[in-house]
């Protein structure tokens, strides 16, 4: 294991480096993706520390190898937030440690809120990282408006390593809600359930958070108090006839949350677990479709509908029967009937994406064959 | 503006290329006669001028396809072009070049309330996007000045923001899926009506390339169920550094207002004089609006002016009405028309980091009167994307150029505190000579090899963005 303590080290490594190596962040997502073929580690975890905070400008400033954990307390500081609410996977992938903020970018980790406030890509508005040949190279910056050049900041967010070890982030943040609330509507199936999340997410209440599982359809909204009690009115009101409960406690709340985010409720079972990005009236059809095909899934939606997680037995690969889905399906655990844990491409998307890794790691070192 | 010596070897050819392209094309999508051409030789970048070889415009996206194909095979360059709004030259063309505008392709091809989506053709214009669906309770948020004119292939073009960007975000952050065709006429589709990307996200890639890695003819956005309504407040103060510290309040306290406009005194003045809105005599102005349903507006405002009040304004007025609220904004939004009346003017598009603007601001000042010219600051100050107006007479024999001289060193201050030279219009002709003030060679280097990956030849609006001498070895390849 290498550990570089400077951008400086870490681009001397990687100019000097032969044999391909395995990014590591905090170890807690070791398992998405596909296989790397990779006999080193280069650990982040060198490269840490918060460089600037200032809440005035609700910008943030980060070392890529600093524990989420610490930048959440920072910020719970000065009462502000990453706005995309990243989601932890050591409950679903069995895996401990502290995961990093440079392996939420890596991988593009949001969470709930996604549907309001954007994913971890939309909040990022800086990167300075190091290519494959040891180049160390910036873009964005600071502020959250720039249109200066391309948008290589969008680019390495979700890149998985495979363009450059990434060793500064900027993000805009947001205020910490002063209030929540989660109206929760009673014994829908998922079709009626994911119907009733359009709605509300379809009416002028910002709703930020919309999901179903376990025949609970659940609703989140957060802001100041006054707004939160008056559209929670607004909320139960469009949902009058339905069978309603309704939390306000935020510590709850975050708990409920967390859990939705985390998808806790398959962290036990032993199965594989898939994760579809889809359009969210598409999430119900796709639960017939294998329902049909005599396929045991189980699911949990969130985003509206948008993001499905399939709890389906291992040695099935679901995409043999999905074929026609518009969106993207990845293996996140499990053996999945040996498919691979990456979305597939087309063929023009594929020359585009290698393209692009050649320009940035020629020599075909870093995190090769993670993303296929 | 220097701009590369037109090919020779182009322009002999251009009656045999216009033949190729009549046979893909309907004889009037073809335009080849210089009164004609005309109308492309600028955008609104008024300044710099030069008549293109041939316009194009295509109706679907096959003849996109087909028009890139016969340029790539005959070694044209092609200028991609919307409305022609670009403030940064984006659709300036060259002599040698083809036009391509998108302006007929300005249908909606589908509309999807339940998934809260819309897909568009790329030439249709931002303002008409939220007009098909607004009878419907929805909005397509990001809302460029320009708004009325622009089309939504140039604000994916140019990742244009707006004024409400502190809460919906900017194009980029409203852009679901495209398609795209690639110089060689391939046709490619990159997402789609789901969220975030299954591999690198190329959509985030595209969005901001001004043109250069692909011509969009159809476009997937985000809409969203409109507010129930929206307030504005105007607070005025004698300082401009308090206006600056007032802003830092609001966003610290945690309310995120819908738009935070600033307005120093020479804009204050001049739109006043101009469009009578009743703004007072103040050296600062900034109007902030929330949104919400009734019971929403008044927490946040009360908060808000709980919070200016502490700063000791000379005057707090909040809107009780329709007819107050858009008296407020009648003034901003008048102040670029109103400084035209009285000047001829240069508008700079720099963002810097809030904590800044009252040094920028006094910076701004002296640079002024360092140059002897005249210049209104008017600006969306949540996000701190400033629009400085440096005031000049095109008449007056090298005015233009001190202007232009001006503008570069308020630029490089903006970089130098931590911004950025264009934080909404985009770098196009205008600032691509300063790339270099705020990048590093490795880091253009880096964007370079993406342009190379996505059109090998340069052909695609490639004297735009970068400094030309940065790019002339690959344009001759």
């Amino acid at each position: 294991m290498i550990a570089p303590t400077t951008e400086a080290e870490l681009s001397e490594f990687l100019s000097d480096a032969s044999e391909p190596v395995r990014i590591v962040g905090g170890g807690t997502r070791l398992e998405l993706g596909n296989s790397i073929q990779a006999k080193k580690s280069l650990a982040t975890s060198g490269l840490s520390g918060i460089t600037l905070l200032e809440p005035a400008a609700l910008t943030l400033v980060v070392q890529s190898g600093t524990p989420l954990k610490d930048v959440q307390k920072a910020l719970n500081e000065v009462n502000q937030q990453l706005p995309f609410e990243p989601m932890d996977h050591c409950d679903l992938l069995g895996s401990e440690g502290d995961s990093t903020i440079g392996g939420v970018v890596a991988c593009n980790i949001s969470g709930s809120r996604r549907i309001q406030t954007g994913a971890c890509r939309d909040s990022l508005i800086g990167v300075r990282f190091v290519d494959g040949m040891g180049t160390v190279i910036k873009n964005g910056g600071r502020v959250m408006k720039n249109v200066t050049g391309y948008d290589l900041v969008k680019l390495m967010a979700g890149s998985y390593g495979t363009l450059g070890v990434m060793t500064e982030l900027s993000f805009k943040l947001l205020p910490k809600p002063e209030a929540s609330a989660s109206i929760i509507l009673h014994g829908l199936n998922d079709e009626h359930g994911i119907s009733a999340l359009c709605k509300a997410l379809g009416s002028p209440n910002d709703v930020n958070g919309a999901a179903h599982l376990n025949d609970e359809t659940l609703i989140r909204i957060e802001g100041f108090s006054g707004s939160v009690a008056y559209r929670t009115e607004a909320l139960k009101k469009l949902f009058s006839g339905y069978e309603i409960s309704v939390e306000t406690n935020t510590n709850k709340n975050n708990k409920l949350w967390n859990s939705i985010g985390n998808v806790s409720v398959f962290s036990k079972t032993k199965t594989s677990i898939w994760r579809l990005s889809v359009k969210p009236t598409s999430g119900p059809k796709i639960m017939e479709t294998l329902l049909k095909s005599g396929i045991k899934a189980e699911a949990q939606y969130d985003w509206g509908g948008g993001l499905v997680y399939l709890s389906v037995p291992d040695n099935i690969n679901i995409r043999n029967h999905l074929s026609d889905i518009q969106g993207h399906i990845t293996l996140l655990r499990g053996n999945g009937g040996g498919a691979e844990a990456m979305p597939i491409q087309s063929k023009l998307i594929k020359g585009i994406e290698e393209g692009l890794r050649k320009k940035f790691d020629p020599r075909n070192i870093l995190n090769v064959g993670i993303m296929g | 503006m220097e701009m590369p010596i037109p090919s020779a070897a182009v322009l002999s050819k251009k009656s045999h290329i216009v033949r190729r392209l009549n046979k893909v094309l309907p004889a009037e999508s073809v335009i080849s006669e210089e009164h004609e051409t005309r109308a492309y030789e600028c955008d609104a970048l008024t300044a710099y001028r030069c008549l293109p070889m041939i316009a194009v415009l295509p109706e679907t996206t096959k003849q996109v396809s087909d028009i890139l194909r016969i340029c790539h095979e005959e070694g044209v360059p092609v200028v991609p072009r919307g409305s022609g709004t670009s403030l940064a030259g984006g659709a300036m063309p060259t002599a040698d070049c083809v036009i391509l505008g998108v302006a007929k392709l300005n249908n909606v091809l589908e509309t999807d309330y339940d998934n809260r989506l819309i897909r568009v053709q790329s030439g249709r214009t931002n303002l008409s996007v939220s007009g098909a669906v607004e009878e419907d309770g929805f909005f397509y948020a990001p809302d460029p000045s320009s708004q009325l004119a622009c089309a939504i292939a140039g604000n994916i073009g140019m990742n244009s923001g707006g004024a409400h960007c502190l809460k919906y975000g900017v194009t980029t952050n409203n852009l679901m899926g495209v398609t795209m065709v690639m110089m060689d006429g391939e046709i490619v589709e990159i997402g789609g009506n789901h969220l975030d990307s299954a591999g690198l996200d190329l959509l985030g890639l595209i969005c901001g390339s001004e043109g250069q890695l692909g011509v969009v003819t159809e476009a997937t956005l985000r809409i969203l169920s409109k507010p129930v309504g929206a307030r504005p407040v105007l607070i005025a103060f004698d300082k401009n550094e308090v206006a600056g510290a007032c802003v830092a309040d609001i966003i610290k306290a945690g309310v995120l207002p819908v738009a935070m406009e600033f307005m120093d005194r020479l804009c204050i003045e001049t739109s006043e004089n101009f469009a009578n809105a009743g703004y007072p005599d103040a050296e600062a102005l900034l109007i902030v609006e929330v949104e919400g349903s009734e019971p929403e507006i008044q927490e946040q405002l009360e908060k808000i002016i709980a919070i200016a009040e502490k700063h000791n304004p000379i005057e707090l007025r909040e809107s009780k009405s329709e007819e107050e609220s858009a008296k407020i904004w009648l003034g901003r939004k008048s102040a670029f028309g109103a400084i035209g009346q009285i000047s001829d003017y240069m508008c700079l598009d720099g963002t810097i980091p809030v904590s800044e603007l009252p040094y920028v601001l006094r910076r701004i000042g002296e640079i002024g009167n360092e140059y002897g010219l005249k210049v209104g600051n008017v600006f969306h100050a949540g996000d701190g994307n400033m629009h400085p107006l440096i005031l000049f007479d095109a008449n007056k024999p090298g005015d233009l150029e001190l202007c232009e001289q001006m503008g570069a060193e308020i630029l490089r201050l903006c970089v130098e505190v931590g911004g950025c030279l264009t934080g909404e219009h985009g770098v196009g002709v205008e600032k691509r000579d300063l790339m270099f003030d705020q990048y590093s060679h490795q880091d253009i280097e880096a964007q370079l090899n993406i342009k190379d990956v996505f059109d090998p030849k340069w052909l695609l609006n490639g004297a735009k963005v970068f400094p030309l001498i940065s790019t002339e070895n690959r344009r001759a390849a």
